[in-house]
């Protein structure tokens, strides 16, 4: 079934690059080629500048490829997709709004009214367990709070294709670790496709159904591996699974290869 | 507060309350202690500068002759001079009319001259920050017109346009438009890519960009522009009434400055000088209720 069904993203042969302030132009990207099934989980892994965030861009129409296709359920993305999703890895709520606006804003930039949204968004703020912050500030909530407020604000438009650029990379180890778990209840919940980009490799195979590791700048993709641990999983406790460990060899094997090329290329780039 | 949570982890809870009341005690003693100190010495500080001002006018004296005193009042004027002045003002007006009404004039060209200049500024800032083709055609343009000192544009204003009110508020837009225009411009290009991303696939049109993104986030730099800005719509306002005008304290300046009456001119200069106090005042409230979301807003080096 799920080989008939359309598959939810993909990248073929996309080949992305940019121009630099100085008039030299960098491939971020070279005949990358990644599908994605609907309501699959995938992580992308890579080293530091291996075209992760820009894979997501493209993805979201923020960006255009340079060359090859990107296609959403099909459809070539032209603009910026109303099904998709996409949770920055800074603070992308807006200091300006209270948690009930920020989360409001979706659908009210969609054309609901202010009452519906605004009911909509107290049932999401109750979900990820901000009850009662309503009328907060983002300046006055900790990390792990404006995290959450992002992640209502990003779910409250049920995007099927959920981006996330290293969401919790910020937030300190144990926060983090709850967050991934209520990410893993909320996506289960929904139902939609996951790209997940994180430079940690357990976080990757802890959360996601699929690890595809991208290769140092110009990113294309070195390997993909099928995490078959069973579901629900309990992030702090599944890397104690024999099989985990198996998995994180095999794909550090890989990862470490490309880490190190990335390694030696900053430090030449730092020396000249 | 921490002082009280520091306190209590160290001793059992009945003791550290009152120790934290002690200490809370002593800190507003000791806070109000210092703002009488302060208060003290600014006013001294007053009695000092305009008392040896008032002596110095007076010192040495003799005969009807002012320019025998030790500094000259008919030039330099002296504290009780201008303040007989504004006496008589408040008693008996001025030579073009009531005091209130003088003030009334100007307070009215400033603001007016403020309001639009500030709205204009806001308009272009916005449109040429958002639009790069517009920004790099204008630019020189822009460049030109500021490097321009635009006082001098009070004259045509006067032929122009006339006496009356419209010639000092024209003056003062010029003056307040480029302080906010440029404020406004580089607010905009300042903009967390980021948030303008996010709110992109959060589903925001072109307009809702601007309205919830691009004016909130400009609008710290916009408004630290604001309390510059307030000065020259002031300056506009006088300068325009001090080149030709029939009612305003700039007209009073003048006429002061035609009679050779240096306690007049000091005296229109301390009435101006409440006046922009007053209004700084309201700017900054103004500003605190617009970006109440901003923990500690530093938007200017204040003393």
């Amino acid at each position: 079934m799920a080989e008939s069904a359309k598959p939810a993203i993909e990248l073929d042969r996309v080949t992305k690059r940019f121009v630099s302030p100085t008039g030299k132009s960098f491939t971020a990207l070279h005949d990358l080629d990644l599908t994605v099934a609907a309501g699959e989980f995938v992580a992308v892994v890579g080293p530091t500048g291996c075209g992760k965030s820009t894979t997501l861009a493209l993805i979201s129409g923020l960006e255009a490829p340079s060359s090859g296709a990107v296609r959403v359920f099909g459809e070539p993305v032209t603009a910026v997709g109303r099904s998709v999703g996409y949770v920055f890895q800074r603070d992308a709520v807006f200091p300006w709004k209270s948690v009930i606006d920020n989360v409001a804003m979706g659908p009210r930039f969609r054309g609901i009214d202010t009452e519906k949204a605004n009911t909509e968004a107290h049932e999401w703020i109750a979900r990820v367990g901000l009850d009662g912050f309503e009328r907060y500030y983002p300046h006055q909530l900790s990390g792990g709070m404006r995290k959450r407020v992002a992640l209502a604000q990003t779910l409250i438009n049920h995007p099927r294709i959920l981006l996330m650029d290293e969401p919790f990379s910020a937030l300190d180890v144990q926060t983090r670790a709850l967050m991934e778990n209520e990410l893993l209840d909320l996506w289960a919940s929904t139902g939609a496709s996951v790209v997940f980009v994180t430079h940690d490799l357990e976080e990757a195979i802890g959360m996601a159904d699929r690890v595809v590791v991208i290769t140092a700048g110009p990113g294309t993709v070195k390997g993909s591996y099928r995490v078959d641990l069973p579901r629900p999983r309990n992030i702090a406790e599944i890397r104690f699974q024999p099989r985990f460990v198996e998995l994180y060899e095999e794909i550090w094997n890989d990862l470490r290869d490309e880490v190190l090329v990335s390694y030696e290329r900053s430090k030449h780039s730092v020396a000249s | 507060m921490s002082a009280q949570s520091t306190a209590s982890r160290r001793s059992p809870a009945v003791a550290t309350d009152a120790a934290a009341e002690d200490f809370d005690a002593a800190r507003a003693r000791a806070r109000a202690r210092r703002q009488l100190l302060v208060l003290a010495l600014r006013v001294a500080l007053a009695i000092v500068i305009l008392g040896s001002w008032e002596l110095t006018t007076r010192l040495g004296c003799h005969g009807p002759d002012s320019g025998t005193c030790a500094v000259d009042p008919f030039f330099f004027g002296q504290p009780s001079g201008i303040w007989s002045q504004l006496v008589t003002w408040v008693e008996k007006g001025t030579a073009q009319g009531s005091l209130w009404e003088q003030i009334a004039v100007t307070l009215e060209e400033t603001v007016l001259g403020f309001a639009i200049g500030v709205i204009l500024g806001i308009i272009f800032g916005v449109a040429l920050g958002r639009n790069r083709l517009l920004s790099d055609v204008l630019g020189p343009y822009i460049k030109a017109m500021n490097a321009m000192p635009r006082v001098v544009l009070g004259s045509i204003f006067t032929i122009a346009l006339g006496l009356e009110i419209p010639s000092k508020v024209a003056l003062a837009v010029v003056l307040v438009f480029f302080v906010v225009f440029f404020n406004a411009f580089q607010g905009v290009r300042e903009v967390d890519r980021d948030l303008l991303a996010n709110a992109r696939i959060l589903g925001a049109s072109q307009g809702q960009l601007s309205r919830h993104v691009i004016l909130p986030s400009a609008l710290s730099w916009i408004l630290a522009s604001l309390h510059t800005s307030f000065g020259f719509a002031l300056v506009g306002a006088i300068v325009g009434e001090y080149l030709g005008a029939r009612k305003g304290i700039g007209l009073m300046i003048a006429t002061a400055q035609g009679t050779f009456n240096a306690n007049g001119v000091f005296a229109a200069m301390f009435i101006l000088a409440i006046v922009a106090i007053i209004a700084e005042w309201l700017v900054t409230r103004l500003e605190n209720f617009l970006i109440k979301w901003r923990p500690n807003a530093i938007t200017e080096v204040t003393i």
